[in-house]
Parts: structure tokens; C-alpha cells; sequence
């Protein structure tokens, strides 16, 4: 299996009364919370995490586009990816990622990630979200009701700007472009895989199937509480007739992993706190905007992850680490342990691509580090080799080592 | 209450509801935010008069699936002023109160001799910086009773299952309609209305609940002042941004006065 290392980015400085003074983490944040200089600390201690998580082995580093959020400092993932693409080699790198309804015209992502390909050397995947409501519909303003057709055409649109071997014009419902004609092209061919974050939207199962992309399922609720979407996956898959390979489907599981049961619970609870109590703390009046939850999803009684996040925070959610474990949440443990509880997400869910998330909240980066160590060195050898009777139709195929550009090390007085 | 007759009309392959009730000259309604899901005492009392014609509006109930169809705002108003016409109204009276309001005024202001004479209960599609509407979007489910009417329970009444359905069609149908006022209206229900009201040139009564907490008395007062027709506006007491749910004996007098 691929083990893809997930930074959201929080900022980390959030107060400890932030749940009582402030109404919601995301879209109606208090700018004044925000100080660039800590920012700066922060995004470089981040950058670090993801390139040392490349060093250890790791099969991926992911990064993701979150608006008005103080969970998510990337508005922009494809500067970090641009950033990652130069510093690393080999690490493929997942951008999951750009959500194409929101840009005008759509051309923009193909010409993006066209990008981050040609210097990362065809290392790219592709991640193409619908988006949340409130950084969509709220943060963003797109219209509910237009969403995913938006959606779909901005999809139609980026495909075949990177495929069409002449320059075309587009007349889209919403777009209309006289001359799309991408500059640079990617180097993989016909694209760099397209991997598609969702909730528990079923059209987006079925669009995931039909067009053969992987689903990925990014639940800040654990494996326990993910088998109904997953399941719900996979029947779609059964239904078209197509083979139940793990590698179609990405999940997204916290992991803290220490020496010990009880260290792991010292160095993880802080952490998981500050994210489930104060990076979670969503005004649930931009959760659901009229017309983002399809009617075929109301009717099959599902509803996306993130109204379900927010709907909790009406009832008695899950703040503090007993629960936040006991529930799944977060996997912690010694590498045993977390070695054991990793193969019961990778089997329950068949998930191929596991995204553990090893900094959340405000974990500090030494801490984050650790986490990484250990997981790369103690957990990953005895997984790695899970569901290898599987091919991966879905990983990209970068250029050989041999005709991959390297970045010119930088002289001393540069440094 | 009797029920009114049920007809459809066509709107490029959606069937669209139509409400007729009562006797004497025609008038239509485009109804508010959250449309018709049940006739309403407010239509009985205009159809002692009157013969009530309410066709739905798109993705409203009884609107079908419309609404996925329109893309911007121009469809928008192609799509009412066709129903406005299938529906038999050329040349009535219209009535439309909110997201309907913002609807029968552009109808009334592109097509002039299609109505008679026009009332406004509180339209939506004006926006000033100054004075902002309030943001119906930004909202929990259990804030719209209160946010819409004066007495929260007109409004939960309107959009309270009836007892013999139980298989959840019918809060998709409402979510539907909300779904409808959003594809109109977002993300500021600012269509830029401001710019068409010169073009009105129909008699023109503009009415706004005392206790609207939706649409800014100032609003009344600039639309009266920017349209071309003779226009009046009319403050019902105790009523909120759904005057014909809070105020419908009120509503229908005044509509009925205005009309003749």
C-alpha cells in the first residue's frame, strides 16, 4: 500500500478560549487572531515536516486548498506544491486540491498543475474537490445550486485542455473561452492522475467510478465512523463491474505513534485537543447552503462529512483525547500497535492510499517529527507490502531518475 | 377551504403547477421564499374577489426541477415572464412578495403591457452598502421561521408535512425551493433590480411587514421613488417579511383596495 504524508496547515496560535469568545474557526474568523510573523515560523516549519517526511520514504506528500480557515493556511496549494516540487526528488507529491469550480476560467488549474508537473518532473497527482461550503459557497461565494455543475464542466474543460493536440475554443454553460490552449503541458500522458476528495456525496462515487479516478475519503472522524461511505463505494464499484482494487480509494486517518501506549497519550492529546476543540469549532450555519447537498444524497439519507462535523457541534462532540481515541479519531499507540490499528482501517475500509495525518492541532515540530520517524521507520515496513497483489493503475509515472533535473545545491554564502 | 384547481403548464419539459381559485378579473401570485408547498388563507381571501392564479416558479413547489436549468439572471426572467403568460395573466394584476417580488418586478418592468397594476410585498434583489439586506442564506434550518414571519409558527405552519406523507419528498420538496431562492439570489440577493425600477411603469403598491427582518424599510421607500408609475407604499402592522402569512386578511384588503 502508499502511505501519502497530509499537512493541512493549521495555524497554531488559536487561544484557549477560542471556542467560547469566537463563533466559528472558518469564514468569520477574527483576522486580528492572525500574526504573519508566527505565520512565517509556521510555514516554514511545515515545509520542513513535508520534506523530511519525503527524505524518510514516504510515497507522497499531500497538500490541500482551504478559504478563510484557521485549520488550513493554504488558499493556494499549488505554491507549496511548486515549492516541493524544487526541494524534493522522488516523492510524488498530491495536491488534493484545487477546487475547479472556483476558478475563472477553469484553465488556470490545467495550467497549474501542467506546472508542477514539468518541473516536478511528472511526480503529480492531480486532486480535484468539489470544495466544502464554506470554502466554496461562504468564503468564496459560488452558488450552491451551480456547484457541481460547475463542477463537472470546469472537469470537462481541464481534461481535455491538457489532451487536445490543438488549441480549441470551449463554450461551456459557464465558461466560455475562445482559445484554450495549455502552456506548458503536463509530462505525464494523457495527465497526471486525478484523485478526487469527497464527502459522502453517492453521485461522487458513481463519477469517481465511471471515469475511473481514485475516491478519496477525508474524514477527520476516523476509520470507525468512514465504513458506511466506504462501503457505499465500493457497491458503486461492484455495480459497474470493476475490480475492487484497494488503490481506487484514499483515506485520511490521524496517527500519533511514541515509545509507549501512555506516552503516545502525553504527546498527543495537547494536540488533538487544540484540533478537535478549537480547529473544529464550525458555525453550522455554513454547513448547509441550499443546494450543495444533492437531492439523490438527501434521499439516500447520507450527507457530507463536513455537515455531519458541524451538525456535532450541536450535540456532545468528541474534545477531549478519551473519546477522540475511543471513537477513532486519532490512531495512538506504540508502532505495535499502530501498526495493528492501521491494518484493521487498510482492511475494513480496502483503502490502498492511507494518508496518515502526523501533524495536527499544534503539535510543535519536533514532535511532528518523531511522529514521522517513527511511522516511516517502525510502521510503514510492516504495512508497505499490504494489498501488493494489487496493481496501482493510479500513481504516477514520472520521468526515469536519469533525465530528472536536479536542483542546483545552493553555495554556502547563499544559504 | 376549498382546494383550488391544479393545471400544468410546460417550461421546456418541466411541468409547472398552476393554482386557480375564485372568480372575477385574474390576478397572479408569485409567491415568497419557500414558495407554495400549500395553499394559503391569504389566496382564499383574494379569491372571494378575484380569480387567484398562482403558478409556481421554478424549483418552487409544484416547480419542478426547473430551477437546474437556469443559469443566470436573464433565464431567470424569461422563465417567469413564460409562466407569467402560459398561465393566462397577460394583462392582470400581479402580486409577488419576496423572491416572487423580485421576479414580478422585472417582469413588470420588461414586459409593460403584460400587467395591469403591481404590487411588491417586500422584493428581493436590491442590495445597498449602506443599508445591507439581511443575509438569508448564513442561516441554521430552525432560524427561518422567526428570520421570515412575525409569529414563527405562520411559517412553520406553511411548511409543516402534511400527516399522510411520510417518505422525506416532502422536505426534499422544501430544501428544493430554498435551493431555487439560492440559485436566484446568491450569494447578496443583489440582481441589481435598482437598475430595471425606472422601467416600471405600472401603478405600483409596494408593502412591507412593520416587522421585516429581511428587507429594510428604506428599500420600500427607494423602489416607490425609482419606478415611473404612480406608486404608494404600505406598512402592515405586526407583520414580518411574509406579510401574506403573518398579515392575510390585511394583505388581501390592501391588495384588493389597490386594484380595484
Amino acid at each position: 500500500m502508499n502511505f501519502l504524508w497530509f499537512h493541512l496547515m493549521p495555524y497554531m496560535d488559536l487561544p484557549a478560549d477560542f471556542r467560547q469568545n469566537n463563533s466559528s474557526v472558518w469564514v468569520d474568523i477574527d483576522p486580528a487572531l492572525f500574526n504573519p510573523e508566527r505565520a512565517h515560523q509556521m510555514y516554514n516549519d511545515y515545509f520542513d515536516e513535508l520534506e523530511y517526511a519525503a527524505e524518510l520514504g514516504f510515497d507522497a506528500i499531500c497538500v490541500n486548498e482551504h478559504h478563510s480557515n484557521a485549520y488550513g493556511l493554504m488558499p493556494s496549494p499549488n505554491l507549496v506544491a511548486m515549492a516541493l516540487a524544487r526541494r524534493t526528488k522522488d516523492v510524488k507529491i498530491c495536491v488534493l486540491g484545487n477546487s475547479i469550480a472556483l476558478y475563472n476560467p477553469p484553465t488556470r488549474v490545467a495550467e497549474e498543475f501542467a506546472m508542477i508537473d514539468c518541473v516536478s518532473g511528472g511526480r503529480l497527482i492531480a486532486g480535484f474537490p468539489v470544495g466544502t461550503p464554506m470554502d466554496t459557497c461562504f468564503a468564496y461565494s459560488a452558488n450552491p445550486s451551480q456547484l457541481r455543475q460547475r463542477y463537472h464542466e470546469a472537469h470537462d474543460l481541464i481534461v481535455k485542455a491538457w489532451t487536445a493536440d490543438k488549441p480549441f475554443a470551449f463554450n461551456g454553460r459557464f465558461t466560455q473561452q475562445a482559445h484554450v490552449n495549455v502552456w506548458p503541458r503536463p509530462i505525464q500522458k494523457p495527465h497526471p492522475p486525478v484523485w478526487i476528495p469527497g464527502g459522502g456525496s453517492i453521485e461522487t462515487w458513481e463519477w469517481c467510478v465511471q471515469n475511473d479516478y481514485v475516491y478519496c475519503y477525508l474524514s477527520y472522524g476516523g476509520y470507525k465512523i468512514a465504513q458506511g461511505t466506504m462501503e457505499g463505494f465500493w457497491n458503486v464499484v461492484e455495480k459497474h463491474g470493476k475490480e475492487k482494487n484497494p488503490y481506487r480509494a484514499g483515506f485520511l486517518q490521524f496517527v500519533g505513534v511514541a515509545e509507549s501506549r501512555d506516552e503516545a497519550m502525553d504527546l498527543y492529546t495537547a494536540p488533538a485537543e487544540y484540533f478537535y476543540g478549537r480547529c473544529q469549532h464550525i458555525d453550522p450555519r455554513y454547513a448547509g447552503p441550499p443546494g450543495y447537498t444533492t437531492e439523490a444524497t438527501q434521499r439516500a439519507g447520507l450527507e457530507g462529512q463536513v455537515t455531519r462535523v458541524a451538525d456535532r457541534s450541536k450535540r456532545v462532540r468528541a474534545t477531549q483525547m478519551k473519546e477522540i481515541v475511543d471513537l477513532g479519531y486519532v490512531v495512538v499507540g506504540d508502532a505495535d500497535d499502530v501498526v495493528e490499528q492501521i491494518h484493521e482501517v487498510a482492511k475494513t475500509l480496502h483503502v490502498g492510499q492511507l494518508m496518515p495525518l502526523l501533524h495536527f492541532g499544534d503539535m510543535s515540530k519536533a514532535a511532528t517529527m518523531r511522529n514521522t520517524k517513527l511511522f516511516a521507520e517502525k510502521v510503514m515496513p510492516k504495512l508497505k507490502g499490504l494489498f501488493g497483489e494489487y496493481q496501482d493503475h493510479w500513481w504516477p509515472k514520472p520521468l526515469d531518475a536519469s533525465r530528472r533535473a536536479a536542483a542546483r545545491p545552493l553555495a554556502p554564502a547563499a544559504q | 377551504m376549498n382546494d383550488p384547481v391544479a393545471t400544468t403548464l410546460d417550461l421546456d419539459g418541466h411541468a409547472i403547477r398552476v393554482w386557480t381559485k375564485g372568480r372575477g378579473p385574474k390576478i397572479g401570485f408569485f409567491a415568497g421564499y419557500g414558495g407554495l408547498p400549500r395553499w394559503i388563507p391569504f389566496l382564499d381571501l383574494l379569491a372571494e374577489h378575484r380569480t387567484v392564479i398562482a403558478p409556481s416558479l421554478p424549483g418552487f413547489p409544484g416547480g419542478g426541477r426547473a430551477q437546474l436549468d437556469l443559469d443566470s439572471h436573464l433565464d431567470w426572467i424569461v422563465a417567469a415572464r413564460r409562466i407569467f403568460v402560459a398561465a393566462g395573466l397577460e394583462g392582470c394584476d400581479l402580486v409577488g412578495s419576496s423572491v416572487g417580488g423580485g421576479l414580478a418586478a422585472e417582469v413588470a418592468a420588461l414586459w409593460p403591457q403584460g400587467v395591469r397594476r403591481l404590487v411588491l410585498v417586500a422584493p428581493l434583489g436590491l442590495y445597498r452598502q449602506d443599508e445591507p439586506p439581511t443575509d438569508i442564506f448564513a442561516r441554521r434550518a430552525d432560524e427561518y421561521a422567526a428570520l421570515f414571519c412575525a409569529d414563527p409558527d405562520n411559517y412553520r405552519a406553511l411548511k409543516q408535512p402534511p400527516d399522510d406523507i411520510h417518505s422525506g419528498e416532502w422536505e426534499i420538496e422544501q430544501s428544493r425551493a430554498s435551493e431555487a431562492a439560492a440559485r436566484l439570489l446568491w450569494p447578496l440577493a443583489a440582481t441589481r433590480l435598482e437598475k430595471r425600477l425606472p422601467l416600471i411603469q405600472q401603478p405600483t403598491l409596494i408593502v412591507r411587514g412593520a416587522q421585516d427582518r429581511v428587507f429594510p424599510r428604506s428599500y420600500a421607500d427607494d423602489i416607490a421613488k425609482n419606478i415611473a408609475g404612480r406608486s404608494r407604499v404600505e406598512i402592515v402592522a405586526g407583520a414580518g417579511h411574509l406579510v401574506e402569512l403573518d398579515k392575510p386578511l390585511e394583505l388581501a384588503r390592501a391588495v384588493l383596495d389597490f386594484t380595484g
